[in-house]
């Protein structure tokens, strides 16, 4: 019984949750996206389904599903088809370890009998707890890229081809300078375990942004890049490259990739919450609810937090023109990856130093 | 039990991938079936708790090299891709070659099959922390092999941004742009 609970019903259960509300969340997340950019550029935005363009999302969701699915002639089928899936499973692995808030207390049914006897239990806000979380993260998303590069190759085209080839470029010189930037809070942290470092920045504001602004800073960039958006969004520039690796694909599968890039920007944003900003922390040690209810207070903490970061993705959309592919790969190789080695190196002595 | 049906399920994953990727014609396919050979080589450790060098293994092979494998087969044509000889006319030295290694191979277990004794099952982690110990390890008791295979791969970048650079007839190396 109780490994059924431990193993089988407590992460099936949260598993279940993130599955069905991540989708939700990225149709709200684009409704959010296209109202703001609006608003920035003094539109409307969607107005006719439900009030204020409310139930957009759900339009679009069945809009998608009922669209005819198209795989082009001479494109290679399987690899075709794979590729949304290769591009959307990491996404969503990769919550699995992201620590949304401390636990929680909830009854469980004790047994099977009847009437169902209840107890009490703790329960993380959390999947699991890695001892290797971080390197998990940067693991997991890498497999991502892959989805895109086979979408561009299967679809037997030039624009996708030339998309996945510019996006492969571009997230693998990222992501050098996006590990070098999380190797500075991992020193100071001490744990490569998410929920170790959100612990590590407990009491009053001592959050990693304070002694890490500089790889902050890198990594907000990086990871703008790693996911694919504006101004890093030459992969699939539509001015010059129609839509970039998925032109080819339509209806359900080209909204997997959407999915998938959305989940991305969540799992960034949450990253970002959760090695700089203190994960579910209240910010000045502030506690709105009493003791019994701290995991839905972190809960809200971290949300708020996350929201901050998902709107600063779609205030540079909306204020930076995109980049030039020479200005991108400049920028990586040369001014990011130097500044977060020398990060790496500062923090390092200091901390051996401040330590020793 | 849950252990070893685990490890060979892994296993088998592996070395069926593994073949596929000697046997496919599409390159791409193949390097598809290596993904699966590297993530279940990924899978094994994991059974066998090594969780940071499961971790190492999926970011540096599927994450780095295996994407630029793909990223090399996509600048070939497709179609020469798929029609390009596999097969070169060393078949037979090969086929020696290969014998003799599964030979070795097998007196080699066979002599340490003592050896190869499976530690008692259980859920939790053989030692706590698995990569401060990995750390510990490669920075106290093995540095010196660790800053050789370091050096080793320096040379190794800096050999391959010489030999990229067309070299100009007076001698001095061009950037090529």
């Amino acid at each position: 019984m109780d490994f059924f609970v431990d193993y089988i019903l407590e992460p099936g259960v949260k598993i279940g949750v993130i599955v069905l509300v991540l989708p939700l969340l990225v149709g709200y997340l684009v409704l959010m996206e296209r109202k703001l950019i609006a608003f920035m550029q003094v539109r409307l935005g969607p107005m006719r389904v439900g009030p204020h363009g409310l139930l957009q999302p759900i339009a679009d969701a069945l809009k998608l599903m009922l669209k005819e699915d198209i795989v082009p002639r001479g494109a290679d089928r399987l690899i075709f088809i794979m590729a949304p899936v290769v591009a959307l499973v990491p996404a969503f692995i990769v919550l699995s370890v992201i620590p949304f808030g401390p636990s929680i207390t909830v009854p469980v049914p004790d047994g099977f009998q009847w009437p169902l006897q209840f107890v009490e239990r703790e329960v993380p806000l959390f999947i699991t707890d890695l001892n290797i979380g971080v390197l998990f993260i940067l693991a997991v998303s890498s497999i991502g890229v892959l989805g895109i590069i086979l979408a561009g190759w299967a679809s037997n085209s030039k624009y996708p081809l030339l998309g996945a080839l510019r996006s492969a470029a571009q997230m693998v010189s990222y992501e050098v300078a996006l590990g070098f930037s999380i190797i500075g809070v991992l020193l100071l942290a001490g744990s490569l375990s998410l929920v170790d470092i959100v612990n590590a920045q407990s009491g009053d504001g001592h959050w990693f942004v304070l002694y890490q602004p500089i790889a902050f800073i890198i990594f907000w960039i990086c990871g703008v890049a790693e996911t694919n958006r504006a101004p890093f969004d030459l992969p699939e520039a539509e001015s010059e490259l129609v839509a970039g690796f998925h032109t080819e694909y339509s209806g359900f599968r080209w909204s997997l990739f959407f999915l998938a890039e959305y989940a991305a920007m969540i799992v960034v944003a949450s990253l970002m919450v959760t090695l700089f900003f203190g994960g579910w922390l209240a910010p000045f040690g502030l506690r709105l609810l009493p003791e019994s209810l701290a995991g839905i207070e972190g809960a809200f903490w971290f949300s708020a937090k996350l929201l901050f970061f998902i709107y600063s993705y779609i205030w540079f959309r909306a204020s930076w023109p995109r980049y030039r592919y020479d200005q991108l790969m400049h920028v990586g190789w040369k001014v990011l990856l130097p500044i977060a080695i020398a990060n790496v190196v500062a923090t390092a002595v200091l901390v051996l130093l401040l330590e020793g | 039990m849950l252990q070893l049906v685990i490890f060979y399920i892994f296993a088998a994953i592996a070395v069926v991938s593994a073949i596929m990727v000697i046997t496919r014609r599409n390159a791409v396919h193949s390097a598809m079936f290596l993904a699966a050979t590297l993530l279940s080589v990924a899978g094994v450790f994991l059974s066998l708790r090594a969780e940071f060098l499961a971790g190492v293994q999926v970011i540096v092979y599927v994450g780095g090299i295996l994407v630029l494998f793909v990223f090399v087969i996509m600048l070939v044509p497709s179609d020469r891709v798929i029609f390009e000889r596999r097969y070169n006319r060393q078949g037979r030295i090969a086929l020696i070659t290969a014998a003799v290694l599964i030979g070795e191979l097998v007196y080699a277990v066979i002599q340490g099959r003592d050896a190869f004794v499976f530690p008692e099952e259980t859920l939790e982690p053989a030692v706590e922390g698995n990569s401060q110990w990995v750390g510990t390890v490669l920075y106290q008791n093995y540095l010196l092999p660790f800053e050789i295979a370091s050096i080793l791969l320096l040379v190794a970048i800096i050999g391959a941004v010489v030999l990229s650079k067309k070299s100009k007839p007076g001698g001095e190396i061009a950037v090529e742009e």
